[in-house]
């Protein structure tokens, strides 16, 4: 292992301290000091964890696409594995991301999923796309070519994710009229500090997650090497 | 059901996901102790190859 | 000019393998008419036109999955591919010249489909016929980069569906507005956006993934 994953190993535990922290303080904030809408009454809140973990799910695709490009442009091998683990989180925040917007919808109205609602429709593609990503990885011998082929469906994914939002944008006016918004009031100062706390601490036990996941993996694959050596 | 209940699913769903990771990720690191101790253990007989397999394991 | 010529010997390596072998074709051509017969009778009698449009895309998609599948299993079944990745022409050639092969197959098959749409369903203008072809294009400029993907695979005729249809669901929505919208003119623009990026994207990074391992 290089020096510099070795510090990034070391700082890991104070970055899960700040996570562990900050979600603490967003879950505080968000549903006991942040006011009540007036529209959507408590279940606004929803809003608190949803956004964030779908922001957080971009984030994660999109630090997959950009490792996916460095693998392709400087063929280092070790960034195969920090895109892979990047599309993993972003599945499981994506998986999330749905099931929370589920949840939201069924809240304010009433329907566990509506084609009307840009974002879900969207994710929904994503992540089926990225599903198919891990069957790609999965039938693949392990290899060069499959760590190219990999890399480069994950850039596919990046350039899909604002062309296909533009297609469901433009396929709502002969699918059906949008009918639901959820642009409520403006937010008051509180719930912007409430969302932005939420969406840092979201980030954050992302970021903590990817670190020790692909920390084991480095160490499975270390192991793997040492075992051949010894046999 | 109520606004509070769905709110307290949303974030309870979360919750959960979360904690079933940490359990995949547990047990990953279960199964890479396993492979580390299989590895110390050939390592030790190659040392010592005289030492009976029982001893080792305690060592 | 060496480029264009080898993508021109690619194109007609492809064609002429067909004209013997006569694989995919006749197969696109029966599948795209079956469908049709079915979707006849899967659309309730009173269903307005829009949903026979709609099916109307799904088989176009499924037609050109089908052709997608057999793109690259004579390269397979020979080895030809190590011996074309090891020639010496730019490796992007060799994704060209199979895009456009494919392509060929796609508007000899949608030549026969659309008539057969209008005889049997309902009547399609010009921006709808301009919608099609310009999804031609992309379907089959992501549909052969991800079918070389595929063809690697251990599971090659499942994955192919499973990589593609993602990706294909701009296409679906621009096709479909561009046949049943007022304003067809805003999805051809979606479909020509759709082909520019991803016929780019395709054409660069085609080189990566029939890297030798």
């Amino acid at each position: 292992m290089s020096s510099t994953a070795a510090s990034a190993v070391r700082s890991l535990p104070v970055i899960a301290a700040l996570a562990a922290g900050l979600m603490g303080l967003a879950i505080l904030l968000s549903l006991f000091v942040a006011p009540e809408d007036a529209d959507q009454g408590i279940s606004q809140r929803i809003f608190y964890i949803h956004v964030p973990i779908a922001l957080t799910t971009y984030f994660c695709f999109g630090l997959g696409a950009w490792k996916a490009l460095l693998l392709l442009w400087r063929g280092d091998e070790r960034y195969d594995l920090e895109s892979y683990v990047a599309i993993h989180q972003g599945t499981i925040f994506g998986l999330l991301t749905l099931i929370t917007g589920a949840i939201w919808a069924k809240a304010s109205w009433g329907v566990w999923w509506t084609w009307d609602s840009n974002q879900l429709v969207l994710f929904l593609t994503l992540f089926l796309f990225y599903c198919a990503y891990f069957m790609l990885r999965f039938s693949l011998e392990e290899g060069a070519r499959r760590s190219r082929s990999s890399a480069v469906y994950a850039l596919f994914g990046v350039v899909l994710i604002p062309i296909s939002f533009l297609a469901i944008r433009l396929a709502e006016d002969f699918i059906h009229p949008t009918t639901f918004t959820r642009e409520g009031p403006q937010m008051t100062g509180t719930m912007f500090t409430a969302f932005c706390v939420s969406w840092a601490a979201v980030t954050l036990l992302a970021y903590v997650l990817y670190r020790v996941e692909l920390t084991g993996k480095r160490l499975q694959s270390d192991l793997r090497e040492l075992r051949e050596a010894l046999q | 059901m109520t606004g509070g209940e769905y709110l307290a699913a949303a974030y309870g769903v979360t919750f959960v996901l979360v904690l079933v990771y940490v359990a995949i990720i547990a047990a990953k690191l279960v199964r890479l102790q396993r492979e580390t101790a299989e590895l110390l253990e050939l390592v030790r007989r190659r040392e010592s190859p005289e030492l009976a397999p029982a001893e080792m394991t305690r060592a | 000019m060496s480029y264009v010529a080898d993508v021109a010997a690619l194109t007609q390596k492809d064609l002429r393998v067909e004209l013997r072998a006569r694989d995919t074709l006749p197969a696109m051509l029966l599948f795209v008419l079956a469908t049709l017969v079915v979707f006849h009778f899967a659309l309730p009698e009173g269903t307005g036109d829009d949903a026979a449009y709609g099916l109307l895309w799904v088989a176009i998609v499924f037609t050109a999955l089908l052709g997608l599948a057999r793109a690259w299993v004579p390269e397979h079944e020979h080895g030809v591919l190590d011996g074309l990745v090891l020639a010496p022409c730019d490796r992007s050639a060799i994704w060209l010249g199979k895009s456009l092969a494919t392509l060929a197959f796609l508007l000899a098959a949608q030549a026969v489909a659309l008539p057969a749409f209008v005889f049997f369903f309902a009547p399609l203008d010009a921006t709808a016929i301009a919608g099609a072809l310009l999804a031609d294009l992309g379907i089959c400029a992501v549909g052969s980069l991800m079918a070389a993907m595929a063809a690697a695979g251990r599971a090659r005729e499942l994955l192919l569906p499973l990589l593609f249809l993602p990706l294909a669901i701009p296409l679906v929505v621009g096709g479909v507005g561009a046949a049943i919208s007022p304003e067809g003119g805003r999805y051809l623009l979606l479909l020509a956006l759709y082909d520019g990026v991803f016929a780019v994207l395709s054409w660069a990074s085609f080189e990566y993934v029939v890297t030798e391992s």
